[in-house]
C-alpha cells in the first residue's frame, strides 16, 4: 500500500493550527502521564512538543496500520527520556490507543520510561542511552541511498546530548557521505539536567559545529509551527548535504513556573502544580 | 572446506574463511554488506570492497558510529555484518551492542576479529580476552566461537539466514580443520568431538584443537577424556554441560579470560544442576609480552596443560 503526507490534503493556515493543536494535546498529555505515574522528564517533552508536532502531522510519510512499510519515513528519537510527548505523539498519530497512555512506566508496561521498538509500533531504535539516535539515523540513511529509496530520517537530539562523542563520530560520516535525505533536529534548549549547557560544557558556537561537519544549518524558533513547516518539509533534494535544524526552545514551553527552569528536567508536579499547568495549556 | 585458504603445516586462518563465506553471501544477496572501522585489510574484506565498492561501509576509525550505523543499515533492510577486531568491536562499542543491537533485537550480524591473544605482543589494548564474559549476559545476541574454517563458514552462513543480532568470534591464529561428525551446526548444540569417561573438556574457538591433542595425551597415560565443542555461547546447551558432568571432573578450555566466559559459563550451570570438581584453563588477567605461542604455553593452554588441568580435576574427584 501507499503512504501518504499528514500533510497532503490540508494546507496553509488551517495546517499550522492543526499543528498547534497537536503540540497542545502532546503539552496536556504528557504531563498528565507524568503526573500519574509521578516520574518522567516533563521539561524536556515539552520543549520537544512542537517539534514532534509538526514532524508527526506536518511533513513526515508513514501509515500507523503498517508501522515498519520499507518506505516510511523514520523518526529517531534520540532524547529517548523524553516519552511522555513521544508516546503521546505516537499515540496521536494512531499507532496504539491513546487509552494504553495510562499504563506510563507501571509495572509490565509496554510504555517504559525510555523506549522500546519491541513493545510498540512506531518506535525505530531502543534509546535512552545519549548518543545513540544519529549513528543509527545515519546507517538507514545509508540504506536509503544503497536501495534507491526516497524516505526521509529525521532525528530528534537534546543539546546537552551533543556533548557525547558519538554524534560527532556519526555526523563525520553523514557529512562525509552527503546524506541529504537525513535531518537531524536540535532541541536546543540550553538546559541539561544539572545546569545550563554553556556552564557545563558549552556547546556554542553550535551552527559553526554543524557546519564544520558538512551540515546545511538552519537555525529557528522551535515553538514557530510556520518556521518548522517550512525548514523540515522542504525538498531535501533540494541541498546536497544533510539538514541540521538548531530549534531554539524552551524547557518547560508553556507552563509558567517550568520555562526555562532546570529543576523540571525530571521534576514531578504536585496536585496543585498540575492544576495550574492544565489551566494555562489552553 | 571451499572456504578455507591452507596456510603453513595444513593450519587456516579462520578470517579467510569469514571473508570467502561473506563474498559468496553478498553474490547471492545484495542485501549483505559490510561495514567496518577501516578495518578492511585486518578483516580481509579487500576482495569484498573490490567487487562491491558501494557495499562496503566504512565509516572510519569510530566503532561507536560504526554499530549504530549497523544498526541502521538492518533497519533499512540491508543484513550488515559488523566487522572489526573483537577489542574496539566490544570494548568501545559496548553500548552500542547493547541498546542498539541486543536490547533494540536487531538484524545485525558482529564479526569480532583476531579474538582472544590473536595479536600477541600487541599486548592487552588489542586482546580481547573479556568480551565473551561482556556479551553473555546480553539478551538476544546469539554468540558463537568457531573453532576451525569449516566451523566459521557454517557461522556466517548461520548468522545471513537467521533474523536476529549475533556475535561470531572470527580467530586469526592458525588452526587445523577439525574432523566434524555433523554435517551443518544447530543453534544451541554443542558437538561431542570425542566420547570418553573418565573427564569430560569443553573448549571452544582456537582452543578445541589443542583439547583433543590433550586427549590423547590423557589417553596414553590410561585416562579417559570426553571433548565437547562449546562453539554456542549463546543459546548455551545446558544439557551437554550436565551430560558432561556424568564423567566426574570437568576442564573448560578458552582463549579468554577465566572469569565469565566459557568456564563461567559452565560453572554456574554445574552448581545449579550437578557440581563435579572443576577446573578453569584460560587467562587469569593482563598478559605479559611474548607471542601468540608464548603466551598460550605460559599459561598452559596447550595440551599438556590442559591435560595437566583435567587431571587435577580427576585427582579432586570424591
Amino acid at each position: 500500500m501507499s503512504l501518504s503526507t499528514a500533510s497532503a490534503p490540508v494546507s496553509g493556515a488551517d495546517r499550522i493550527d492543526m499543528v498547534r493543536a497537536k503540540a497542545l494535546n502532546i503539552r496536556r498529555s504528557a504531563f498528565t502521564m507524568v503526573h500519574e505515574a509521578q516520574l518522567g522528564h516533563p521539561g524536556g517533552d515539552f520543549s520537544a512538543a512542537d517539534i514532534l508536532a509538526t514532524l508527526y502531522f506536518g511533513v513526515m510519510r508513514y501509515d500507523p496500520n503498517e508501522p515498519r512499510h520499507p518506505d516510511r519515513d523514520r523518526f529517531i528519537m534520540s532524547k529517548g527520556h523524553c516519552t511522555g510527548a513521544f508516546y503521546s505523539v505516537l499515540a496521536q498519530a494512531g499507532f496504539f490507543p491513546e487509552a494504553q497512555l495510562k499504563t506510563y512506566m507501571q509495572p509490565l508496561s509496554k510504555l517504559n520510561g525510555h523506549p522500546n521498538r519491541n513493545y510498540l509500533p512506531g518506535i525505530e531504535t531502543n534509546t535512552g542511552p545519549l548518543g545513540h539516535g544519529l549513528p543509527v539515523a545515519v546507517g538507514i540513511a545509508i540504506a536509503g541511498k544503497l536501495t534507491a529509496k526516497d524516505y526521509r530520517t529525521f532525528v530528534l537530539t537534546g543539546d546537552g546530548e551533543l556533548q557525547e562523542g558519538s554524534n560527532w563520530e556519526a555526523a563525520m560520516a553523514a557529512g562525509h557521505r552527503k546524506l541529504n535525505r537525513l535531518t537531524v533536529i536540535v532541541d536546543r534548549n540550553r538546559l541539561q539536567q544539572g545546569d545550563r549547557t554553556e556552564a557545563t560544557n558549552s556547546l556554542d558556537p553550535l551552527d559553526d559545529k554543524w557546519r564544520a561537519f558538512g551540515f546545511h544549518v538552519e537555525m529557528i524558533d522551535g515553538h514557530d509551527h510556520a518556521a518548522l513547516l517550512d525548514v523540515l518539509g522542504a525538498d531535501p533534494e533540494s541541498r546536497d548535504k544533510p539538514l541540521c535544524v538548531i530549534a531554539n526552545t524552551i524547557k518547560g514551553k508553556g507552563v509558567s513556573f517550568m520555562e526555562d527552569n532546570v529543576s523540571w528536567h525530571h521534576g514531578v508536579p504536585t496536585d496543585e502544580q498540575f492544576a495550574q499547568a492544565m489551566k494555562e495549556l489552553i | 572446506m571451499s572456504a578455507a585458504t591452507k596456510t603453513n603445516e595444513g593450519l587456516y586462518d579462520c578470517r579467510d574463511a569469514f571473508s570467502k563465506t561473506l563474498e559468496a553471501l553478498a553474490e547471492a544477496d545484495d542485501r549483505v554488506v559490510a561495514v567496518v572501522n577501516d578495518s578492511v585489510g585486518s578483516s580481509k574484506l579487500g576482495g569484498f570492497k573490490k567487487r562491491w565498492p558501494e557495499r562496503l561501509v566504512n565509516v572510519g576509525i569510530a566503532e561507536q558510529n560504526m554499530v549504530g550505523v549497523g544498526a541502521g543499515l538492518a533497519n533499512g533492510g540491508r543484513i550488515p555484518f559488523v566487522s572489526c577486531a573483537s577489542c574496539f568491536l566490544t570494548g568501545r562499542a559496548l553500548e552500542q551492542v547493547k541498546a542498539d543491537v541486543a536490547y533494540s533485537n536487531t538484524n545485525v550480524k558482529l564479526c569480532g576479529q583476531s579474538p582472544g591473544i590473536g595479536y600477541g605482543e600487541l599486548g592487552p589494548t588489542h586482546h580481547s580476552i573479556e568480551d565473551l564474559a561482556w556479551l553473555r549476559p546480553l539478551a538476544n545476541l546469539v554468540t558463537i566461537v568457531p573453532s576451525d574454517p569449516w566451523e566459521t563458514e557454517q557461522a556466517i552462513r548461520f548468522a545471513a539466514a537467521y533474523e536476529g543480532p549475533v556475535f561470531i568470534r572470527v580467530s586469526r591464529y592458525p588452526v587445523p580443520a577439525l574432523e566434524h561428525k555433523i554435517d551443518r551446526i544447530e543453534p544451541g548444540k554443542a558437538e561431542v568431538m570425542r566420547e570418553g569417561t573418565d573427564v569430560a573438556i569443553l573448549a571452544n574457538g582456537v582452543m578445541l584443537h589443542k583439547a583433543l591433542r590433550a586427549a590423547e595425551v590423557l589417553a596414553e597415560g590410561g585416562v579417559s577424556a570426553r571433548v565437547v565443542n562449546m562453539a554456542w555461547m549463546n543459546p548455551l546447551d545446558i544439557e551437554a554441560i550436565v551430560d558432561a558432568a556424568g564423567t566426574g571432573a570437568v576442564v573448560t578450555v578458552e582463549e579468554a579470560s577465566v572469569r565469565g566466559g566459557l568456564g563461567g559459563a559452565v560453572a554456574e550451570t554445574l552448581a545449579l544442576r550437578r557440581p563435579v570438581p572443576m577446573e578453569l584453563v584460560g587467562f587469569p588477567g593482563f598478559v605479559p609480552t611474548g607471542t601468540v605461542d608464548f603466551l598460550f604455553d605460559h599459561f598452559g593452554l596447550t595440551a599438556a596443560g590442559i591435560a595437566a588441568a583435567a587431571r587435577k580435576a580427576i585427582s579432586r574427584k570424591e
